[in-house]
């Protein structure tokens, strides 16, 4: 399908593309706005929370947001490169990415098995309810922002919309940044 | 851009034509219309004549009831209102009046619509599945919607929760849409200002839309959890709180009355500048009262819950608030009614209806007043004064600015005229017929009836005589209204085909979507427009003609 001339005007100065990932962003973050406003209000609320909160495992929570942030890394590297107008550098970064993607669900996976097998599930409690939710909505995000990047890796190869590396990068530094107020919400406030 | 041929399927099924998106939404909208109508005359019927046999429906169980009154509201704001209001509208209108050739995500717009679609389907299934469509109210407050010890509804409570949650993932897609396309596909020469302002009041809406859903977003799946997989967010029996429920819902749920507010405020705005011949008075004003009203309806959600256990001191707080807001909204009208001042107006059916939003609206707003003060709404608090307070702000928006909106554009969606005969028997019967339902249940919300009650025979106080004969007054003045509505459908289907050849500009209104033939082909512009003026640049003192369309070069003239 042809693009239709309105999606190659800019008359706001950015790019439409960009302009819709600003705007998917400001809708996603009030939807994990709302959610961890909920436990916040919560947490504080209920200082029983801080028994069940010590027994998430902060090493697991640790290693993930190694894994992650530096997932970022070759977001930012990949943006460069289709800059640069090297798509299969983009392409051969973003798949560096989507391995980080991975990384992270396989130790959220192992993580999440050994708690169940413990007691924990999402119906021990509201503190754990909380817990699943969240973290599960937020590798809802990843597994999503992965399979994008797989798609616009698959375009770059073969040096096409190059535009959309930067699109997805940042809409991984996204998924990222939520991670940054999860950890310290569920495994570092004990 | 040139005309293809196309299948019947691909053509209005599978289209990403903006055009036929917008068509769609209409359709479904006023399909989704005649349903919540017909479950207001069902519910209407049980309770002006209780446990009677009701023509085309039967007999009213008490759970068909509420599955009744809950799914009336559910529809007639999330498959009615939304998909008229913003989604047709915006759709029809945004690329249209911007100059350009379709909306900025053409696929995103039809995957919009598909997902739509699936949800409108999902909340019509749920009255066949075992149990009956959820009967909680269309607010859906823990503990009734969380289990189904209390809902009766094993399986129409979650379906319910998923058609809404699916509902707004459709008009989140459609928001990013309107709000890109407005932004950056502009016409060369148009500026912020020149923007007609229902255009703005559709990205307005959508901005509101995108910053107050989230929540409930979240809200949808904590609930969602807590019926299906037994989680307890909302259940103090394992710490979980039920008002937190409540404001999650109504974080979203009073930004969402602004949210339908506005683009029927842009339609009014438009269709009385044409039919006045007067520049829309203090355009920038607007505007910025209407990003106000935006800002501000963030900050009085809580005069919902005055009754729900809230600490009395906030209480104080969202009352102030909530007066505060009155303050854009009866400047906006006044605004309105200035624009009239000294107009030469033309009382054609569309203009008809805008005059009827601002005195129905009016009332609506006044009436509001009373429950935005804790004090006087602790008394009035889910009364009938309520029900016909917001049966008073939201008919204005989702029927009669829906009427303006569809006669204004009508000649320019199907290239025809309605008949206007017609079209003012069905504007009067319908006006009176609205007065004749609401003005009654205000009388009877004064004096005590209470909302979502199945039988007033059950309740003697409520069951007097004189109490009666208003219920069955305002029943039978729905039932002429319904009726009414054929006379529109016959004029909407007739016109489509028979009516008079509208042309390109039948009201010589200065727009640019006037500017092109009727209907519009695929591709909307031969040649895409530059824009050289504001959009309301009637009766100018330098011109023969009382018009100046937006795209004519200042050189053509005088």
């Amino acid at each position: 399908m042809e693009k239709p001339v309105a999606t190659v005007r800019s008359a706001a100065g950015i790019s439409t593309g960009m302009l819709s990932i600003w705007w998917l962003l400001a809708s996603e973050i009030v939807i994990f706005g709302g959610l961890l406003g909920a436990y916040i209000m919560h947490r504080i609320g209920h200082p029983e929370w801080a028994e069940y909160a010590s027994h998430t495992n902060t090493w697991f929570g640790t290693l993930n947001t190694v894994i992650l942030l530096s997932s970022s890394l070759s977001a930012v590297l990949a943006h460069h490169a289709a800059e640069q107008g090297d798509g299969k550098k983009a392409a051969k970064l973003l798949y560096m990415t989507v391995g980080g993607a991975v990384g992270f669900l396989v130790v959220k996976s192992i993580e999440w098995t050994i708690e169940i097998q413990h007691g924990y599930t999402i119906t021990a409690n509201s503190f754990w309810s909380f817990y699943y939710v969240a973290a599960g909505i937020h590798g809802g995000h990843v597994i999503v922002g992965a399979l994008f990047m797989l798609w616009v890796a698959g375009l770059a190869k073969k040096n096409k919309e190059l535009q959309r590396v930067e699109m997805v990068g940042v809409y991984w530094h996204f998924v990222d940044l939520v991670w940054i107020f999860l950890f310290p919400l569920l495994y570092i406030a004990k | 851009m040139a005309a293809h041929k196309q299948n019947f399927f691909m053509k209005y099924l599978w289209s990403t034509d903006h055009k036929i998106i917008a068509m769609q939404y209409l359709f479904t909208g006023m399909f989704m219309a005649l349903v919540g109508g017909f479950l207001a005359y069902a519910f209407r019927m049980q309770l002006a004549f209780p446990g009677t046999d009701i023509p085309l429906f039967g007999v009213v169980s008490p759970g068909e009831y509420n599955a009744l009154v809950t799914n009336h509201g559910t529809i007639m704001i999330f498959w009615v209102a939304m998909p008229v209001l913003v989604a047709a509208l915006g759709n029809y209108l945004i690329p249209l009046m911007v100059g350009c050739d379709d909306m900025v995500f053409p696929r995103l717009n039809r995957l919009s619509y598909q997902v739509f679609l699936v949800s409108a389907i999902i909340i019509l299934a749920s009255f066949f599945v075992p149990g009956g469509a959820f009967g909680g109210a269309w607010t859906a407050y823990p503990p009734l919607s969380t289990t189904a010890e209390f809902s009766l509804t094993p399986f129409g409570s979650p379906l319910w929760v998923l058609a809404v949650a699916l509902e707004f993932v459709a008009f989140l897609m459609g928001g990013i849409n309107f709000i890109t396309t407005a932004m950056n596909s502009r016409a060369p020469g148009m500026k912020m200002f020149d923007v007609p302002i229902v255009v703005w009041f559709i990205v307005l809406a959508s901005i509101l839309f995108m910053g107050s859903v989230g929540p409930l977003i979240a809200g949808a799946i904590m609930l969602l959890f807590d019926q299906l997989v037994g989680t307890g967010y909302f259940n103090p029996g394992v710490g979980g709180d039920p008002i937190l429920y409540q404001h999650l819902f109504w974080f979203f749920g009073h930004p969402e009355v602004y949210v339908v507010l506005l683009p029927a405020l842009g339609i009014v705005a438009e269709v009385i500048t044409v039919f006045s011949r007067k520049k829309l008075f203090a355009y920038k004003i607007v505007l910025y009262t209407a990003i106000a009203t935006g800002v501000l309806s963030f900050f009085v959600w809580a005069h919902h819950q005055f009754v729900a256990g809230i600490d009395p001191r906030m209480a104080n707080v969202f009352t102030v608030t909530t007066v505060l807001i009155s303050i854009p909204i009866a400047e906006m009208l006044f605004v309105y009614i200035a624009t009239l001042y000294g107009g030469s107006i033309r009382l054609t059916t569309p203009m008809l209806w805008a005059l009827a939003f601002l005195a129905e609206f009016l009332l609506g707003g006044v009436t509001g007043i009373f429950l935005g003060a804790s004090g006087a709404d602790v008394y009035f608090h889910d009364t009938y004064f309520v029900l016909a307070h917001f049966h008073y702000t939201f008919f204005p928006i989702a029927i009669i600015s829906v009427f303006a909106a569809v006669t204004f554009w009508f000649p320019k969606m199907f290239g025809r005229l309605m008949n206007e005969t017609l079209g003012k028997v069905h504007f009067w019967i319908t006006v009176v017929c609205f007065n004749g339902i609401f003005l009654p249940l205000f009388l009877l919300g004064t004096w005590g009836q209470h909302r979502r009650i199945y039988n007033y025979e059950h309740f003697p106080e409520l069951a007097g005589q004189d109490m009666q004969q208003l219920r069955v007054f305002a029943t039978m003045c729905l039932v002429v209204m319904l009726c009414a509505q054929a006379i529109f459908l016959f004029n909407f289907f007739w016109s489509m085909f028979k009516g008079k050849k509208a042309g390109k500009n039948p009201w010589k209104a200065n727009t640019l979507e006037w500017t092109v033939p009727s209907p519009p082909p695929h591709g909307n512009f031969a040649k895409l427009p530059v824009c050289y003026r504001g959009p309301y640049e009637y009766s100018h003192p330098d011109r023969e003609e009382d018009y100046w369309p937006q795209d004519e070069p200042a050189s053509e003239t005088t």
